[in-house]
């Protein structure tokens, strides 16, 4: 089952080294790992989708939380929150596919970042689900270069993770 | 107050109460080691660099208190690796400062450069790089915090040599505030209530005592709650004397190396309570049996511990002296919520089976032609040794020898548990000696330990830190060559030694008295030889070559 985590973290250097350092070492499998700060300057967020296959997910939990630099943590599941992803595809287009392209882009609420004589940037920021389904529906016609930030997560409803 | 960074650092140590620190110094630490030679704190230079960790490791277990080494950058700092590895594995308070090349050069691979706090970021419970001089008093005083609280460890601390030279207004603070770090230490009484309950319904229960008792200081809360519940006492190789040696109670060391009752009991028990114990490989081979089995209480100031690498029914998170004095008061006074209190009657059945084992129980004192045998040698040793002796065993056959035999009334016994470091002993001994000036400490090792670490005899000699060194010769790495016989099918390879040197002249050339004996009658003479000498003594003990280590 995948668990997505949201890591506080000091704001500090050799952080990230030391909480992706602990994934590698301890056989935990990363699926995205994203890094950014908080309202608070001094505070990082990283948000880390595991891929739970062997009941792992308390081992990391409480791996994650000997680390110094980890003030909180929580561990979701798919269904408790609200996630996003950036993705940005650099498809094949010409004159003949551009319109289409365009139009299924759209049924999946992205935008068209760049367009060369060759070539289009579709812009799609959604669920990493969603993201699959447009990569498959462009697909045919090319793919020069694709790339994903990894999910960014809050919780549903009204409750916070603060210090 | 202005001063150097340098200074500052002498101050900081000076303020944790520091009198000893351990270390090797070099281009990079040595503004460190100018303001240290006006302090009135002793340096004890070692012979190679791992060696200051494991001096620091022996000092900071007889202390309770983190330990100090000192290294300079490049190859002083991974030269110490392994001394940092061994002191995690064991969960030991240390505070390691390394010095660095000048900042501005950090990254450009510049003479004796080296990223150490990455280099040991798997195996440390916390480093720093220090860039801002006025960080140095609040990165000392977490250091000494997040080193010696929780679950022990070493913390690291690399300096770069300009930040060294730099001056700053100076205050060391009074408390260390780290958000993010609050162990816990009250075990949560809704836990220690269902513990209570599992051992008062218990037929045949069992305490496993680990290194954690040593750690936490409770010795006197776990002889109490045994005596308490009348609950028999196994240990792992870390919780060796946990109990005292003449404890009725004290069944003795279990797993791969242990002895026949302490197993027999870990095998039989319905309820397993683990203090402080980990359940490494080694100690507990086969965790997923024993879970079905039998209800397992798992008490651990690690919360990470529990669950890691055996099923719990009832984790206790906290620090085990408070947790164990906790216990007895649920299980023997005031009773769990449903009125249980242990009735220690339930079990005499298992008490009494437990006891004809033990007696029945007779390790191999027998003669052996032409050679001594060990564990009659280590026996003998303890009859002899001072109450309060310090040991210190290598890894190896000479290990166990020296576990399974331990018996030594209030005494301590040493050794590198979960790394299983060769050349740990004469090291950790020295450092275990300056702690304890007045007490005798033994140094056990093997033939092809000593050989990693008889450099340190020069450190004895030199800071008149006299350590008694015993070495059990058989001309083999003899536990890899018991392996190559029962695993690789007698295939001995690499494990010969030949080409070691006179042990008795080495010693000599080092002005320390020794003796050679290799039969069981010189045994006695030559442990007063030992014993009543004054100052450092090296004793070499022949032993066969086929000497089993069980």
């Amino acid at each position: 089952m995948k668990h997505t985590l949201s890591v506080l973290v000091e704001n500090h250097a050799g952080v990230l080294s030391r909480v992706s350092g602990l994934f590698a070492r301890r056989g935990f499998n990363i699926d995205s790992l994203a890094v950014g700060t908080t309202a608070d300057p001094a505070v990082s967020c990283i948000t880390i989708v595991v891929d739970d296959k062997e009941n792992a997910i308390e081992q990391i939990e409480k791996q994650l939380n000997k680390l110094i630099d980890v003030i909180k943590l929580k561990v979701f599941t798919p269904d408790e929150i609200i996630s996003r992803e950036l993705m940005l595809i650099k498809v094949n287009a010409t004159g003949q596919t551009r319109q289409e392209i365009k139009e299924l882009a759209d049924m999946y609420g992205a935008k068209i970042a760049d367009i060369t004589r060759n070539s289009m940037t579709i812009e799609c920021c959604n669920t990493t689900e969603r993201l699959e389904n447009l990569l498959n529906i462009v697909r045919p016609y090319g793919l020069k270069q694709v790339i994903r930030t990894g999910s960014i997560a809050l919780e549903k409803g009204n409750e916070q993770l603060t210090l | 107050m202005v001063t150097t960074v340098s200074e500052a650092m002498v101050r900081c140590l000076e303020a944790e109460g520091v009198e000893t620190i351990f270390g090797y110094p070099g281009a990079t630490i040595c503004p460190f080691y100018d303001a240290l030679s006006r302090s009135s704190i002793r340096h004890v230079l070692v012979r190679t660099e791992q060696n200051a960790g494991h001096a620091a490791n022996g000092y900071a277990r007889m202390t309770g208190k983190p330990a100090v080494c000192v290294v300079t950058s490049g190859p002083g700092a991974t030269n110490l690796i392994t001394g940092i590895s061994t002191a995690y594995m064991d969960s030991i308070p240390m505070v390691i400062i390394t010095g660095q090349v000048v900042s501005s050069l950090l990254g450009s691979d510049v003479f004796q450069e080296v990223d150490i706090t990455g280099s040991v970021e798997a195996f440390i419970k916390h480093s720093y790089l220090v860039k801002d001089p006025k960080e140095i008093g609040r990165i000392f005083k977490e250091a000494f915090y997040i080193a010696g609280s929780g679950r022990p460890g070493p913390v690291l601390i690399d300096i770069p040599m300009d930040v060294q030279k730099m001056e700053i207004d100076f205050a060391y603070p009074e408390k260390a505030v780290i958000r993010s770090y609050k162990p816990s230490f009250k075990g949560h009484i809704g836990q220690i209530n269902k513990a209570a309950a599992a051992i008062a319904k218990a037929e045949r229960p069992l305490i496993v005592a680990g290194g954690g008792i040593f750690i936490s200081g409770a010795e006197e809360a776990l002889r109490e709650f045994a005596h308490k519940t009348s609950i028999p006492v196994v240990n792992t190789l870390m919780g060796l004397g946990a109990l005292e040696a003449d404890d009725p109670l004290r069944l003795g060391m279990i797993g791969m190396h242990g002895v026949p009752p302490a197993n027999y009991a870990v095998n039989q028990a319905d309820v397993l309570i683990l203090c402080g114990a980990r359940v490494a490989d080694r100690t507990i081979p086969n965790p997923g049996a024993l879970s079905r089995q039998k209800t397992i209480i798992h008490m651990d100031i690690d919360p990470a511990e529990i669950g890691k690498n055996i099923g719990v029914d009832i984790p206790v998170v906290g620090d085990i002296k408070t947790i164990l004095g906790q216990l007895a008061e649920v299980a023997c006074e005031t009773g769990t919520k449903d009125g249980l209190k242990v009735d220690s009657s339930r079990w005499s059945e298992w008490l009494e089976t437990l006891d004809e084992r033990q007696h029945t129980y007779h390790p191999d004192h027998g003669e052996r032609r032409n050679y001594v045998n060990p564990k009659l040698f280590m026996h003998e040793l303890y009859e002899k040794l001072p109450d309060d002796a310090i040991v210190v065993a290598d890894v190896g056959q000479n290990q166990m020898w020296a576990a399974n035999e331990f018996s030594v009334l209030h005494g301590r016994f040493l050794t590198s548990g979960g790394m299983g470091t060769m050349g740990y002993s004469l090291p950790c001994a020295i450092g275990a000696k300056a702690a304890c000036p007045d007490r005798t400490t033994v140094s056990i090792c093997g033939d092809g330990s000593f050989q990693m670490c008889f450099m340190e005899l020069a450190t004895e000699c030199q800071h008149g830190i006299p350590v008694k060194t015993v070495v059990f010769t058989n001309n083999r790495l003899g536990m890899v060559r018991e392996h190559q016989r029962v695993a690789w099918d007698n295939n001995l390879t690499a494990v010969f030694l030949d080409g070691s040197p006179d042990f008795a002249k080495l010693a000599e050339a080092y002005g320390i008295p020794s003796a050679r004996i290799h039969l069981n009658d010189q045994i006695d003479l030559a442990i007063d030889s030992l014993i009543h000498s004054d100052g450092p003594f090296l004793l070499e003990v022949i032993v066969d070559p086929l000497e089993p280590t069980l």
